[in-house]
């Protein structure tokens, strides 16, 4: 059977479009050149969070996402270990302190839930917390996910509930265009597939997909190492990370930032992020990475000074020079949509994503402008 | 060949100088030492190349000692270990 849509990618983005778009009525086929959830979703930590952005765009999607990774949760239940455990800011210094403080300000007043948490509350939040910070900011609306377990689990509800297709281990060799531009079909190592729509979900691959298409998205991967330790029991509750983190995540710095993300999982194994360097496509394993990544964890719980690493994995996060992601349909070849380049936020802002291009392909408004994430953004920096 | 005396949950046991721990126990016909956090499922000796992480132990008092790459030194107090060890 033609498919209405074509999704190239079986990441957590390419499973929410799939599972967004199969919900409202069109029939879906989702392709990868490897497994599911087998390059930008593998390598990511399984963030849900408002408490890193800044107030503009991206925060406003980050908002909308969080809402409806909840509605998913609801629907397709807890195998995906989505987590609504809150997020926990702490700063080590007065002036860290104080900068975290006035952006959590500047974040509530666009729908963030923010509460200062004084030094000496912290412990409370935290029992294992280490008791020289200055203070933090609680974030009960963060959230977290096993990403690799929610993209499957998406795209199985897909396909038994709508009878969406998914191919793994099928290229994408081409796409298709006819004399007006408009995107006819998808040419894949097992044959072409005719379809109306096709939506780029190919993470830090977008831009060559975008190229196959004929059209230029600019997305560069920024290497992210993770570290893994022993399992251990429940040490700590919610997602806790340095504010330092904050400034990181928004710097242009091509030098390695690291910057401690600290959580448990539903395994018993600690979650050490995230380091953020630009080496293009570089997978060698930096050994100064594993040792700042770790002392910068035991600065926040010293606890963690008396446990073992089992192991590290690293990935590329597909960003934009302006940072934000790519959402919607591409004015210069119409029916393709781009879902790509959320950098390290795509886990977080996946859910949103797949309502958007839903939304977009059956014309309904879309929840939120998408101009600020057009593909012709990059065509106006051109001129 | 050189022995060493080690013990395992407490009973004395003798091993071949530079075996591993689970080269040792399984010498003894003991070839599980592990139940797993979920389930109290029973492990052992799985890829025995240090990769894997199912045949944890507890030694001396550190728990997630890996059986197959830790070779048995004289005195040793090597234990079973259930879920987290700790």
């Amino acid at each position: 059977m033609r498919p209405d849509v074509v999704i190239i990618g079986a990441g957590i983005v390419g499973a929410c479009c799939a599972w967004s778009c199969a919900r409202a009525g069109l029939a879906v086929t989702v392709i990868d050149r490897g497994p599911v959830a087998g390059g930008t979703t593998g390598a990511g930590e399984g963030n849900i969070l408002v408490s890193d952005k800044e107030p503009g765009p991206e925060l406003d999607l980050a908002l909308l996402s969080r809402a409806a990774w909840a509605a998913l949760g609801d629907e397709i239940g807890g195998p995906c270990e989505l987590d609504a455990k809150g997020g926990l800011v702490v700063a080590a210094r007065q002036e860290t302190l104080d900068h975290l403080i006035s952006f959590a300000e500047s974040q509530r007043a666009h729908g963030v839930i923010a509460e200062h948490v004084a030094a000496a509350d912290l412990s409370q939040h935290e029992p294992h917390i280490s008791p020289d910070l200055a203070g933090g900011v609680y974030y009960p609306q963060d959230m977290q996910v096993q990403p690799m377990l929610a993209a499957a689990h998406l795209l199985d509800a897909a396909r038994r509930q709508y009878g969406a297709r998914v191919m793994t281990n099928v290229e994408v060799l081409g796409i298709d265009r006819d004399a007006e531009g408009s995107v006819t079909g998808v040419r894949t190592s097992q044959g072409v597939i005719d379809t109306r729509y096709v939506i780029n979900a190919a993470g830090t691959w977008g831009g060559d997909v975008a190229a196959l298409a004929g059209v230029h998205v600019p997305i560069l991967p920024r290497r992210g190492f993770i570290l893994v330790t022993e399992p251990l029991p429940p040490l700590i509750r919610h997602k806790v990370y340095a504010a330092d983190y904050v400034a990181n995540v928004a710097s242009d710095s091509a030098g390695l930032e690291t910057s401690a993300v600290v959580e448990g999982t539903h395994s018993g194994t600690v979650l050490i992020g995230a380091s953020r360097e630009r080496v293009g496509f570089d997978r060698t394993l930096d050994w100064s990475v594993v040792q700042r990544l770790a002392a910068q964890a035991i600065e926040i719980f010293p606890v963690l000074a008396g446990v073992s690493l089992l192991r590290t994995y690293g990935g590329f996060r597909p960003y934009c020079p302006d940072h934000l992601p790519v959402i919607g349909p591409d004015p210069r070849a119409p029916g393709l949509l781009h879902a790509c380049g959320h950098e390290g936020a795509g886990i977080g802002l996946a859910a949103a994503t797949g309502d958007l291009i839903a939304e977009s392909i059956v014309g309904d408004p879309t929840s939120i402008d998408l101009a600020p994430f057009s593909p012709a953004r990059f065509e106006v920096a051109h001129v | 060949m050189s022995e060493v005396a080690f013990t395992f949950d407490g009973e004395p046991m003798r091993a071949d100088k530079g075996q591993t721990i689970a080269a040792a126990l399984m010498a003894h016909d003991i070839v599980s030492w592990r139940t797993t956090r979920f389930g109290d499922r029973p492990r052992g000796i799985l890829c025995g190349i240090g990769a894997c992480y199912d045949c944890l132990l507890t030694l001396n008092g550190e728990p997630n000692v890996r059986a197959c790459v830790t070779r048995v030194e004289a005195g040793d107090d090597v234990r079973h270990q259930d879920g987290v060890g700790r």
